[in-house]
């Protein structure tokens, strides 16, 4: 009693406030990167180890943009665009010619893929991190912090993006195609949905989604050529207890995690607090399979 | 009524014509030459036991499996092995066996599929639209519900409604009145009725012989993956020694 007691008057509120706001928006970060990586995954049944890297590539061409026109906002559209058109290019390239084969070679092709990215970053850019300066330095006084405005900024056009991109599936005629196509591919080609140019269209979303969290989440990392491993590791994580194609299940899972990560971080190093995400992949796997977040199947 | 309208789908040109087509899944052959025509506006039956290849010879003329030897003309054009996508801007439609609703779209959303089309204007959706829950009430009450929700019949009603959609010359009808209730099957019957007054053409597959023989103005029977008989469906009755052979009825 006395151990709860203490326990409860010990309790560090303030940093509790300050880890739920630092986990709602690496929440939001990742969920964005997640929603595409789960829509590549529910449309075309393809595990996209690319994913990452295009995070990467989005945060050089913002690096690249910002550094030429010094416009952050700029930076973040023309990533956004020119990644989406290289994830097309890429599908297309790499991932249209083996539709129909064994999953295992689309594995290979992205992860190709990612390496050649890796690598191509690393000779072009060096191993030196590079900078993105945040659009909007201000502070406000959260306790005894100087929580800085541009985290909430991220975390609130990321879930504009995502909502976003929602309101395109929910109501828009290619939303309703690529829904479809989710859903039953083939009877989607008999209803005249280009199925092929669907999925390009697809991978392109998700690549570009992946860009705009890289530029978003630039400021707060250094952007170098294996920014994307972690985050892509994690996303994998929010996938899998999201429910493999569940896009809603992905974005809860997203702030699920970051917010048990962020809280476990209280009490071990940020380092250690990752154990979390696994031990919840973990029990994920062995109790629903399916995934955290979807209806139970009947 | 049939009758007349026999004479004038055999007048008419051939809209489908399906020459010695060979399809196979993997290694084993499905199709061993199978050769049918369907004229502009015919309903015509296709009849056989179940697995000898009356829905792959759909699948086959839908595009969703491309046959290994044998050619698919759609309006004199050869058409074979064309992705089914550009198949149904061509005039193809597909309702399958198993219905194949996407079930977490809405009944809406369900018909957009078919209605999104490039170059279809806001008013002719609208008409289409008003004509198919005219023909299917039930669709336009629930026409926010999911798909997945609806009941056997119900999800048939929007397969066929799906289809309609596309504005198609021909739909290709697997068993469209598997497992319904005789109200529904009789409903069924009307619709392929209504859209034969339409001018649009059917491939009907039906393990129903009463239903087909009356529905339609040929039919072919198959076995073993080829075409056994083809007759006038007014010269067939159910109880002839053909049907008994071929169907076990």
């Amino acid at each position: 009693m006395a151990a709860i007691l203490s326990f409860f008057s010990d309790f560090p509120f303030e940093l509790f406030v300050i880890q739920t706001l630092n986990g709602i928006v690496t929440g939001m970060i990742l969920a964005l990167i997640a929603s595409g990586l789960t829509l590549i995954f529910g449309i075309m049944d393809v595990v996209n180890f690319a994913h990452g890297e295009l995070f990467m590539l989005g945060a050089y061409v913002g690096v690249l943009v910002l550094s030429t026109t010094g416009s952050f906002w700029l930076a973040l559209i023309l990533a956004t665009l020119l990644v989406a058109t290289f994830g097309g290019a890429m599908q297309i390239i790499t991932l249209r010619p083996l539709v129909g084969r064994d999953p295992l070679t689309t594995i290979l092709a992205t992860f190709g893929v990612s390496l050649i990215l890796q690598n191509y970053a690393l000779w072009q850019f060096g191993p030196v991190a590079r900078k993105i300066n945040e659009p909007y330095t201000g502070h406000f006084n959260l306790f005894y912090l100087e929580y800085p405005w541009y985290r909430l900024i991220i975390a609130a056009l990321s879930a504009a993006i995502i909502g976003g991109f929602w309101l395109f599936l929910k109501y828009g005629r290619f939303g309703i195609w690529i829904r479809a196509t989710m859903q039953d591919r083939v009877m989607a080609q008999a209803m005249g949905i280009p199925v092929p140019w669907v999925h390009t269209a697809a991978f392109a979303i998700g690549a570009g989604m992946a860009a705009a969290s890289g530029v978003l989440f630039g400021p707060l990392v250094g952007v170098n050529h294996t920014m994307g491993l972690d985050w892509v590791l994690k996303a994998f994580i929010v996938v899998v207890v999201g429910g493999m194609g569940n896009l809603g299940g992905s974005i809860a899972a997203a702030i699920f995690i970051s917010l048990l990560e962020s809280y476990a971080s209280i009490w071990v190093s940020p380092s250690r607090a990752v154990i979390v995400s696994f031990v919840v992949l973990i029990l994920t796997l062995l109790f629903r399979p399916t995934g955290l977040f979807v209806p139970t199947p009947k | 009524m049939s009758a007349q309208e026999t004479s004038q789908g055999k007048s008419g040109d051939p809209l489908v014509t399906v020459e010695d087509l060979h399809t196979y899944y993997g290694k084993s052959h499905i199709l061993h030459g199978v050769s049918l025509t369907v004229g502009r506006g015919e309903v015509v039956g296709l009849l056989g036991r179940n697995g000898v290849g009356k829905s792959t010879t759909l699948k086959t003329i839908m595009g969703l499996i491309y046959p290994k030897q044998g050619r698919i003309l759609l309006e004199g054009r050869p058409v074979t092995s064309t992705p089914a996508h550009k198949l149904a801007k061509l005039g193809i439609a597909y309702v399958p066996e198993d219905r194949r609703i996407f079930r977490l779209l809405t009944v809406m959303e369900n018909l957009r599929t078919g209605l999104d089309r490039p170059g279809v204007t806001d008013a002719r959706k609208q008409e289409l639209l008003e004509k198919v829950f005219a023909y299917f009430p039930v669709l336009g009450e629930r026409r926010n519900q999911a798909g997945g929700t609806l009941s056997g019949g119900e999800q048939q009603m929007l397969a066929i409604a799906r289809a309609m959609m596309l504005e198609p010359k021909i739909i290709l009808l697997d068993e469209p009145t598997e497992g319904l209730m005789p109200r529904m099957v009789t409903q069924i019957h009307q619709i392929i009725d209504a859209l034969h007054n339409e001018g649009v053409a059917i491939l009907l597959v039906e393990q129903n012989v009463p239903l087909t023989l009356e529905a339609s103005q040929r039919v072919y029977i198959m076995e073993k993956g080829a075409i056994r008989h083809h007759a006038l469906s007014s010269d067939l009755k159910v109880g002839d020694d053909v049907i008994k052979q071929y169907l076990g009825v």
